[in-house]
């Protein structure tokens, strides 16, 4: 293993998701909440690949190196689609809550209370 | 790599057939909204009772289709193979998936009437109900957590568009708002949880969890990173199946939904979640000493917390939210007791009980929700307690199933509500947890309260401007009837369940 | 000793401090926002229209769509990486997963066919396939019957 340590990655990735955790609950705007979402997501896609690549996995016998490399690097295609399928919802919900309120911030969503 | 050398993996078409039935279905459906837009919805109502019925008939047909794990790599070790693949073909699944058949079904039959009146009929909420029982069917079919993860998508991204579905009322756009925005953070959340599993065990299968204890000495580290990533897809699951502290966004968005789409999530996404998270943690027993303790406060305070608000409420959408949420903790509590089992000598508890439990849950919060729904008329819909006032006189068939459902809810014998809740509270008296059986039971007895309120708001008399009620229409009296006969037949399948799950 | 371990200090050092800090002022702090309070200070002026540019909320519906199909073609092009090598061996995973593929992109032909007929594409707003069906229910029934129930005194006269 050369250059950047698995670790490396695994934290880069771990801070990821922090900001993307903390950026949900604090951001008021719905389109930067949904990016910290997506920071989330794609914290995970960069664990899956980075453990994927350089980790030398203890369950090694039990089954094959190729299929632990292709499930992690599989697993990112199938999260990116489940992104890009939330964008696309995401977005829609939000132009139609813009249609209905002319407002999209957060805390003016309080119609709903008990 | 040499990957020319892959062969094609075997299909168990037979086990698989359920599944595409129902993803079929709902394309045609889809199809038919696109060739004739202007068309009533009869026909997509008709195609997809066909389709949903096609589908049980499959599962029933292959019942006895023998336990089989299929796609993927296996895991051996020197005891034999522990298994693996994607896709998993067992008992509990075709119970779940008969289950969210059914909830399918019953959703299609009773929502044309209430879409009508709300002024909601789009073509398009039957594919998309159609698809999201696909994406539970999914969850409760695989032991791959990326699997269980693009079921829980293919789920939850179908009821988000279902819950903003009217377009000019505010408060469906603001749950479906909410409902996206934490939907989609617990996903990160379970999402960086299975990458943190897949980093410990080198496979996204839960079989891995198994096989990296079972090893001579774990690597600590990796034992380390799978205890985390437990942890965080245990926080996805509880966002999931509104688990207190993270159950905020249920009264919100249970109460905005158009109501019949509040039925089906409220169905159909906790039976589909527990499904799964009982697969996940009976692979993660290794770690037990950790999430049953874990589980244990969290059922605790689900269910109370999750009584005491719903007292305090006035609108009875957002009884019902609250009302499933101490319905969450009562499962919790039966699977605690299951986990507790686990470790005992003489005592095998399987998953029999939350079975029950969730096909009971289901039959009743439909109905509940059914009768609500027949609340809305021409455009106008009223869920605050007042505007049940007078039901009794002007639907009166309805208003006596509300009497049903209430006391099933509540656990009045002898409907399923009440067996589930009895078999619960031995369970967990036999895994030695009488005080949480207690705690049960307390709270049972503290819910009946808000259910009565329900009972009693369409027992009285309208003060001023009674609220007109939709003409109750085939499908509607078709599913109370059908919800209210199976909380009373469900008692006939105790035993069936006990030996198919049982141990 | 594993020399990243200062790092990993510092990150749960920081989570913590972010925590506590969030969560004390939420805790803590009076909530007593009105829109008043919360509008921007411009030297005693009200604000006049929002600070940021707004796109025309149409742009929004194309890259959603863009998206999309987009993505689509990621699933493509990892297929695209392995099928030569297995039509080149002769494999039988060439046809299978050709047929898989198939099926795939008729899926997604479906769901473009259905962006082109709900004119999401077009230039005009359309929100559903067929806006007179949110209009022309049951109401002509309903009307009907509820004519009959609450005026028969007419039908006296």
């Amino acid at each position: 293993m050369e250059g950047i340590p698995l670790m490396g990655f695994l934290a880069l990735g771990a801070v990821m998701f922090l900001i993307g955790a903390v950026g949900v609950v604090m951001k008021r705007n719905p389109i930067v909440i949904f990016m910290c979402i997506e920071l989330m997501l794609n914290a995970a896609n960069l664990t899956f690949l980075s453990f994927a690549r350089y980790h030398e996995f203890p369950l090694i016998g039990m089954i094959s190196k190729d299929a632990t490399v292709m499930n992690g690097q599989m697993a990112v295609v199938f999260v990116m689609a489940v992104a890009a399928a939330e964008v696309a919802i995401g977005l829609g919900i939000i132009m139609a809550i813009f249609r209905t309120k002319e407002t999209i911030d957060i805390d003016e969503m309080n119609i709903l209370r008990g | 790599m040499n990957s020319a050398l892959a062969q094609p993996a075997p299909i168990p078409w037979e086990a698989l057939l359920p599944l595409i039935a129902v993803a079929t279905t709902g394309v045609v459906a889809m199809l038919i909204e696109m060739i004739w837009p202007r068309r009533s919805n009869d026909v997509i109502v008709w195609v997809c009772i066909v389709g949903l019925a096609a589908a049980a008939g499959c599962v029933v047909y292959h019942w006895n289709l023998p336990a089989l794990e299929s796609f993927g790599p296996r895991f051996d070790n020197a005891q034999g193979s522990v298994g693996g693949g994607l896709f998993l073909h067992d008992r509990f699944g075709q119970i779940i998936q008969l289950t969210l058949i059914a909830t399918a079904f019953l959703t299609v039959i009773f929502s044309e009437g209430y879409l009508r009146e709300k002024r909601l009929a789009f073509g398009e909420f039957y594919p998309l109900v159609m698809w999201a029982a696909m994406g539970g069917m999914i969850m409760a079919t695989s032991r791959d957590l990326l699997i269980v993860f693009l079921g829980l998508e293919t789920l939850s991204i179908a009821l988000y568009v279902l819950a903003g579905l009217s377009q000019k009322d505010k408060r469906s756009q603001e749950s479906a708002l909410k409902y996206f925005l934490l939907g989609a953070f617990a996903s990160g959340f379970m999402l960086y949880g299975i990458s943190l599993i897949y980093g410990a065990t080198g496979t996204t299968n839960v079989a891995g969890i198994p096989a990296l204890f079972s090893l001579e000495l774990p690597d600590p580290t990796a034992v380390n990173v799978a205890y985390a990533g437990m942890g965080l897809i245990l926080v996805g699951f509880a966002f999931k199946v509104a688990l207190v502290p993270f159950h905020m966004w249920t009264p919100d968005v249970y109460q905005g939904a158009p109501t019949v789409v509040t039925g089906f999530m409220a169905a159909a996404s906790k039976v589909a979640a527990f499904a799964a998270l009982i697969r996940f943690l009976d692979a993660s027993m290794a770690m037990k000493d950790v999430w049953i303790p874990i589980l244990t406060v969290l059922a605790v305070i689900t269910m109370t917390v999750g009584n005491l608000i719903a007292l305090a409420q006035k609108d009875a959408k957002r009884i019902l939210g609250y009302s499933s949420i101490a319905q969450a903790g009562y499962i919790l509590v039966a699977i605690v007791a299951w986990a507790k089992a686990k470790g005992m000598p003489n005592l095998t508890i399987g998953y029999e009980t939350v079975a029950f439990y969730l096909i009971a849950y289901t039959v009743m919060t439909l109905g509940a929700f059914a009768v609500l729904s027949s609340a809305a008329s021409k455009g106008k819909e009223g869920t605050l307690l007042e505007d049940l006032y007078g039901m009794w006189r002007r639907a009166p068939f309805p208003a006596a199933m509300m009497i049903v459902f209430m006391a099933s809810l509540a656990g009045v014998p002898p409907t399923g509500g009440f067996f589930g809740k009895l078999f619960i509270f031995f369970d967990a008296v036999n895994a030695n947890l009488v005080w949480l059986a207690l705690i049960l039971a307390v709270n049972s007895v503290i819910s009946v309260a808000y259910y009565l309120k329900i009972v009693q708001a369409t027992l009285r008399d309208p003060e001023v401007h009674p609220t007109k009620f939709a003409p109750v229409n085939v499908g509607l009296f078709a599913t109370c009837f059908l919800c209210a006969i199976g909380l009373f037949a469900i008692v006939l399948f105790i035993d069936p369940l006990k030996s198919w799950l049982g141990g | 000793m594993n020399p990243y371990l200062p790092i990993i200090i510092l990150i749960a050092i920081a989570a913590v401090i972010s925590t506590v800090m969030v969560v004390g002022s939420w805790l803590l702090g009076p909530k007593k926002t009105t829109p008043y309070k919360s509008a921007p200070f411009e030297c005693g002026v009200t604000p006049l229209g929002s600070a940021r540019e707004r796109f025309p909320i149409k742009f929004y519906l194309t890259a959603m769509l863009f998206i999309l199909f987009d993505i689509e073609v990621v699933f493509l092009w990892s297929w695209m990486a392995v099928f030569k090598d297995w039509v080149d061996a002769g494999s039988p995973m060439a046809a299978y997963s050709f047929w898989a593929v198939m099926v795939y992109m008729f899926l997604w032909f479906l769901g473009d066919l259905y962006v082109i007929r709900s004119g999401a594409l077009g230039w005009e707003e359309s929100t559903t396939l067929n806006p007179e069906k949110l209009k022309n229910t049951t109401e002509f029934e309903d009307e009907t019957v509820v004519m009959v129930e609450s005026q028969p005194a007419k039908v006296g006269i």
